[in-house]
């Protein structure tokens, strides 16, 4: 089995949420998730995000649904993590 | 049940807070300074029977709600569409399921409660000394009277609430809304004895 542990993430967003409730919403995705969030491009209405975001496993499509409800717009994954375990260590 | 928390979160992405409380305060001012000017012409009038006064207030009462909520609810529909769409042209993506297009559905329905029941409820406030006496509930004082008095609260109140939020001095900003109430009594006052 392999889990993700570790992505870094290259997303576009309103600057409403701002970057401290964005981080909070990705955060609540799972338990024990790592996010950091830095800001790398503001313009008039929107800005440029590099969110990184550390986890046991993170589940990337609830990653992604939050940024679409958070109304970001997932621009690319710059750097993915994973960890393959053996099955009777996974369970 | 629509969750307090999201309501907050909708309102402070489209950062409508202010909107909401302008609009509170503009429409109960409205709605009590309407039912203090209709009091205070039944009182310079011909006696009236309370149950005169009170479904005229009740008419004017209903009338500034629903005016309050159609209003509130098309002009503001229209912000929100277009502050959508500007963010989905900025985004270069669209937004139909995020919590930008949820506000964009919901926010003007909040708006226009708050701007339609704000009136309402003031003016059910000030008009229930009348319905009281009518059920036959012995007042202190002259319903017609306790009805101008809690209005004047009200207003009193109304500018409390704006100092609160300005930063200003609160008994300086409910003075200023009373004294608008009191130039309110003395302009019918001058009217009706003309």
């Amino acid at each position: 089995m392999v889990l993700v542990k570790r992505l870094v993430l290259d997303i576009l967003k309103p600057h409403q949420p701002d970057a401290l409730e964005f981080s909070h919403g990705l955060a609540e995705v799972g338990s024990n998730y790592h996010v950091s969030l830095t800001v790398l491009e503001v313009d008039e209405k929107t800005e440029s995000v590099q969110v990184v975001i550390e986890a046991d496993s993170i589940d990337f499509n609830a990653i992604q649904a939050a940024i679409t409800n958070m109304s970001g717009s997932l621009h690319s994954i710059d750097v993915v993590e994973v960890h393959s375990t053996s099955e009777t260590e996974s369970c | 049940m629509y969750p307090l928390n999201q309501i907050r979160f909708l309102l402070r992405i489209t950062r409508t807070h202010g909107i909401m409380r302008r609009y509170f305060v503009v429409n109960g001012f409205d709605g009590a300074l309407t039912m203090l000017g209709l009091i205070m012409g039944f009182l310079f009038s011909e006696p009236s029977n309370l149950t005169v006064m009170i479904n005229a207030c009740l008419g004017a009462a209903i009338a500034l709600g629903v005016s309050g909520v159609s209003s509130a609810y098309v002009s503001e529909q229209a912000e929100r569409r277009r502050a959508l769409s500007e963010l989905e042209d900025a985004m270069v993506s669209d937004l139909s399921d995020s919590a930008h297009a949820e506000a964009a559905r919901m926010v003007p329905v909040l708006i226009a409660l708050v701007n339609g029941l704000a009136p309402l409820v003031i003016s059910l406030l000030i008009i229930m000394p009348l319905w009281l006496s009518t059920t036959g509930i012995i007042l202190f004082i002259s319903p017609i009277y306790l009805a101008i008095a809690i209005a004047i609260v009200l207003i009193f109140m109304l500018g409390v609430f704006l100092g609160r939020i300005s930063g200003v001095s609160w008994l300086r900003s409910g003075l200023q809304t009373l004294s608008i109430a009191l130039l309110t009594i003395l302009l019918i006052y001058l009217f009706e004895v003309a």
